[in-house]
């Protein structure tokens, strides 16, 4: 075995890390923000705002995420409307691309765990709050979000491991990523197995501090949902 | 001499649920002290007249008036009644401490933190005043070593108490009990109506939706029993339970008892 060469290639991949890893926090803090928007649209009163966030999110959970990619990064620069739009500088940039898609995609799954996590509290709590005189944001502050956040965590620590997965993409539209990496080092030098051995090694690294991070959060939060100790 | 301003008033209140006329037409006045309970049949309207009291449900129509301090409430274009005044709602709901069957107690927090949730964030009491009166409460209910211990880890009886607690925690004016002893093992009924007996005893004003024939005729100043979302019989309880004034609750009472 080639100890040198694994070496080198290994620090190579390690290199990118930080790129995968700012392209996955960009993507998944967008993502937030918009999911947050569309959870609201989907359990306001209102039939429309309801029907909008429904089709964004059939839409970006039912078309590939390759697609959109490529649709944002390719389809929209072939369009002069947007090469001579405010929005150019950016939508030109490949890692901003990379981020718009990727969140917009994972804004939809991250709206259904919201939906999901909001509909779990139960409604005998929130009346209970009510009797107590809370209302509007006070009660949604101290009540419904920390009783939502616990049921929806293990959702989302799944949702933000997807995503690092999924960042492997933007190696398809000139990121030099973990993955991009690993595929220039595999073209360059013939060997075919190793980089993607070491690339994967390190996704899952990343990964498992990633599970491991929300499930001591997960019990941090929840020490009602335990078994007694004492 | 000027008549003595009721802790609780309703007026004439009214409640539908599409087609079903659930209240028609319920009056109550509990002064200070007083101890109403309110028996009925299910179906009879007892737990939704509790619950339009403080505006958990709206009602049609009727007015209330807690502590001489008239709910306003408008109409909206589709004719139905809405609070006029969310701040008021708020404010007259953490005046009036509400009791329910299954607890509610908010499953994130412990017993303390249930406690002070509402007088530190909702009546902007200073916090460490709060932690002591809360303590004095949960002593008073009998649960002081679980102060630290969630909801889950409680029996039903000890989470009912704690729940008495965090509505006492607010210095409400008039406590409402909703069926409050009816989601528990029967053994466990006991150590709850021990507590609602203190409070009667010091003389808290209460109204008590309940099936607890024996509280209701020991305890309440009054009893009210309602048939089919009306007054069906009203006064007190001895006068009542002797079956002199309706033919309809002497029926009820021996079902009860069963």
């Amino acid at each position: 075995m080639d100890w040198g060469f694994i070496g080198a290639t290994f620090l190579r991949l390690i290199a990118a890390v930080p790129l995968t890893l700012e392209v996955w926090l960009s993507s998944v803090i967008l993502g937030a923000v918009v999911a947050a928007g569309v959870t609201w649209m989907r359990v306001s009163d209102s039939r429309p705002l309801k029907a909008v966030a429904r089709a964004y999110v059939a839409v970006f959970r039912g078309t590939p995420l390759l697609i959109q990619l490529f649709i944002v990064y390719y389809g929209l620069a072939s369009l002069p409307a947007v090469r001579h739009s405010l929005f150019w500088p950016f939508l030109r940039d490949a890692f901003d691309c990379a981020v718009l898609s990727l969140g917009l995609c994972t804004a939809g799954y991250q709206a259904e765990i919201f939906r999901g996590a909001l509909i779990a509290v139960p409604h005998g709590q929130v009346e209970a709050a009510r009797a107590c005189g809370m209302s509007g944001l006070l009660l949604f502050r101290r009540i419904i979000f920390p009783i939502a956040l616990r049921h929806g965590l293990p959702a989302y620590s799944t949702e933000m491991i997807s995503m690092v997965k999924a960042t492997a993409l933007v190696s398809l539209i000139t990121l030099w990523d973990v993955m991009s990496v690993a595929l220039k080092i595999r073209n360059d030098t013939l060997v075919t197995y190793l980089p993607l051995v070491l690339a994967g090694a390190i996704y899952f690294v990343v990964n498992y501090a990633i599970g491991a991070a929300f499930l001591a959060l997960e019990r941090r939060l929840s020490p009602h949902l335990r078994a007694r100790t004492s | 001499m000027p008549a003595e301003t009721p802790a609780l008033e309703v007026k004439d209140m009214r409640k539908r649920f599409g087609s079903l006329e659930v209240l028609k037409g319920i009056s109550l006045t509990a002064n200070d002290g007083d101890v109403i309970s309110i028996l009925g049949s299910s179906g009879s309207g007892k737990s939704t007249f509790l619950r339009c009291i403080n505006l958990l449900e709206t009602p049609d129509e009727g007015v209330v008036t807690v502590a001489g301090e008239v709910i306003r409430m408008r109409r909206r274009s589709d004719g139905r009644a809405e609070p006029a005044d969310r701040r008021q709602i708020d404010r007259i709901r953490s005046e009036l401490g509400m009791v329910f069957q299954s607890f509610n107690l908010w499953s994130h927090l412990t017993v303390l933190e249930n406690l002070i949730e509402a007088p530190v964030h909702v009546q902007k009491r200073p916090r460490a005043e709060c932690v002591e009166e809360a303590k004095a409460l949960l002593a008073k209910v009998g649960i002081a070593d679980k102060w630290n211990a969630y909801p889950a880890h409680l029996s039903g009886g000890q989470q009912q108490r704690a729940a008495i607690a965090r509505a006492l925690a607010m210095r409400p004016k008039v406590m409402l009990f909703d069926e409050p002893t009816s989601s528990l093992d029967p053994e466990l009924v006991g150590e709850v109506l021990r507590v609602m007996r203190a409070l009667a005893e010091e003389g808290r004003t209460m109204l008590v939706v309940t099936h607890e024939m024996g509280f209701a005729r020991d305890v309440s100043t009054r009893v009210m029993f309602l048939h089919q979302g009306r007054v069906e019989a009203e006064g007190e309880p001895e006068a009542l339970f002797s079956g002199a004034t309706s033919e309809r609750f002497r029926q009820f009472i021996s079902k009860e008892r069963g």
